[in-house]
């Protein structure tokens, strides 16, 4: 079981650079499309609130990688 | 049992206190969101394109930025002065804050002060919610025996959707109240009578923060503070700290943020999908949520209860994974039973009328034609088409507004009913062991600031966004009207498998330093 949760810690971390090129991308393609102030607040608020969250899952992946939840049956 | 803890005749006023303040604080923040049409049109005129802006803020900055910020501000301060105080400031905060929104003027006679005030006062409302919640978990947690922690704060767990079905039904109530005649009694509730349910929070506010200040503080924060042992500071220690942050973090990944997108999509979106894709009129869409929470509401005790002997992780998870599965068929469902296709219409009873009227220009006409299909099994079918008929035939190509409003037989009503009621069930699974969940990861001298933040994020970021992504991914793919679906599952399969992989399933009831 260790062993997978540190396996998964690599998962997690990958995810973080997905999920922001993610956003980022449809962020900009959405904004492009409707580019009124509502969407742009909207989007910008989007990307603002959830970079940190995204290097919060890398960082829990880093810890899990580093087998820092072993202990936890 | 815990020594620190109370007896039981205790213990009931412990939760009748923190649960009336956290619900009160629920209704608070939900009328805000329930009346925002109402509120638009008097704070927020599209016309002027700062007070729309200013709108667009207080949606987004309330929810997202502003709950988890409060989260941060009284959780720090629970954990240094103490739990009741904190919470009986966050209450004040939100009552006031309220109460202010229901007395100010129009924009139309104060001009622009209205949305900037209208905004400040959102503002606050987001961040008494920040620190109401984690204050008043904490505070039952620390009060409960060690054993029925989980049955104890599940009580709390009621108040969420308490304050939604109250706020519901006060908006309900209060929009016929004002009138014999129905629809002047709508038109008198869009102009004033919205204040109504901010006014009436002033009421309830003091009974709660009298019944409060009569709280003694959490014994084992007393005990803490007694032998100086109290945090220094709690932000450091709860986020800069490895063995605590990876804590806050599996808090968040592998519980709050499944448990937020369960929330919101069993009630929130439920709602708007009931109301603006299947378009169930307006009074069915609220009363079938209402209902379906009032025979839901119990299940949080149920669970709560129960996770006090299997444990908390797996009752939660459970409710993650039924939602993963049965999300799109129960939907579907939805969807199956508002449409009219499947019905087979009377014709003969089949009404159409037409209404012209001049518009001030005196030379263009608007024309509405309202046609009312009646069904076998008692459904209508209301279609409005509302066109204006201009003088000048270069117009004439603007699409005419088409409105469609169904109002749903009893037997497909109690069928909608019970698939929100399987919805709701789910959010009682995630949400009725969350509070004991959270309260026994963290020590309790950074508990409040600690179990706060990860809340906060899972509800208010991961839960809050849920109808705003869902109703956006329906405008992207437009074949598809469940695919608004994808956002909350794939968030609760994300945190399903952290939760399962990295949760423990034994209950943790000796964190108490």
């Amino acid at each position: 079981m260790n062993k997978l949760k540190r396996i998964a810690g690599i998962v997690w971390i990958l995810l973080g650079p997905i999920s922001i090129f993610y956003l980022i991308k449809t962020a900009a393609s959405e904004t492009a499309k409707k580019p009124h102030i509502d969407t742009k607040i909207q989007w910008y608020v989007f990307v603002i609130v959830f970079i940190p969250i995204v290097i919060g899952l890398m960082i829990f992946g880093y810890y899990a990688l580093k087998g820092e939840y072993d202990d936890i049956k | 049992m815990s020594s620190s803890s109370t007896s039981t005749k205790g213990i009931w006023k412990v939760i009748t206190a923190s649960s009336i303040g956290t619900l009160i604080e629920w209704y608070d923040f939900y009328i805000f969101g329930s009346l925002a049409t109402v509120i638009a049109s008097q704070f927020f005129p599209k016309t002027n394109p700062t007070a729309a802006l200013l709108s667009t803020l207080a949606t987004f900055a309330a929810g997202f930025i502003v709950r988890p910020f409060g989260a941060l501000v009284f959780g720090r301060l629970g954990d240094l002065i103490g739990r009741k105080y904190t919470f009986l400031l966050t209450l004040i905060l939100m009552g006031g804050s309220t109460f202010a929104i229901g007395c100010i003027p129009s924009y139309d006679s104060i001009g622009f002060a209205a949305p900037v005030l209208v905004l400040l006062l959102r503002l606050i409302q987001g961040l008494a919610l920040g620190g109401e919640y984690g204050g008043a978990a904490t505070y039952v947690a620390e009060h409960a025996p060690d054993n029925r922690r989980g049955y104890f704060t599940s009580w709390i767990q009621t108040t969420a959707t308490l304050g939604l079905f109250i706020s519901l039904g006060v908006i309900l109530l209060t929009r016929y109240w004002l009138d014999e005649d129905a629809a002047k009694s709508i038109a008198k509730f869009n102009d004033w009578g919205w204040r109504i349910p901010f006014l009436l929070s002033i009421f309830l506010v003091i009974i709660s923060v009298y019944i409060r200040m009569k709280m003694k503080e959490s014994p084992l924060f007393s005990k803490l503070k007694e032998e100086g042992k109290t945090s220094v500071n709690p932000l450091k220690e709860s986020f800069a700290r490895k063995a605590n942050l990876k804590m806050v973090l599996l808090a968040l990944f592998g519980a709050t943020m499944g448990q937020g997108v369960v929330w919101y999509t069993g009630q929130f979106y439920a709602q708007s999908f009931i109301e603006n894709v299947c378009k169930v009129d307006f009074d069915q869409s609220r009363t079938i949520l209402i209902w379906a929470i009032l025979f839901a509401t119990p299940f949080f005790v149920v669970f709560g209860g129960w996770s006090d002997k299997i444990g908390r992780k797996w009752i939660m998870l459970a409710g993650m994974f039924l939602a993963v599965i049965t999300y799109r068929p129960l939907f579907n469902q939805l969807l199956q039973l508002s449409d009219m296709n499947n019905k087979i219409e009377i014709e003969a009873l089949r009404q159409i009328k037409s209404n012209y009227t001049l518009l001030p220009n005196n030379t263009d006409t608007l024309k509405k034609i309202t046609i009312k299909h009646f069904f076998e099994d008692k459904s209508i079918l209301t279609e409005t088409k509302i066109d204006t008929l201009y003088k000048n035939v270069a117009k004439k190509t603007i699409k005419p507004i088409v409105t469609v409003s169904k109002t749903l037989s009893s037997s497909i009503y109690w069928k909608m009913v019970f698939i929100v009621f399987v919805l709701i069930l789910y959010v009682t699974m995630v949400y009725g062991p969350i509070a004991a969940f959270l309260v026994e990861l963290f020590p309790t001298k950074i508990r409040y600031t600690s179990m706060s933040l990860p809340y906060h994020i899972g509800n208010g970021v991961f839960g809050g966004l849920t109808p705003f992504i869902a109703t956006l991914l329906t405008t992207i793919y437009t074949s598809d009207k469940l695919v608004g679906l994808y956002y909350p599952i794939i968030v609760s399969i994300l945190c399903l498998v952290i939760g399962a992989l990295y949760i423990s399933s034994k209950i943790n009831i000796s964190n108490k330093n």
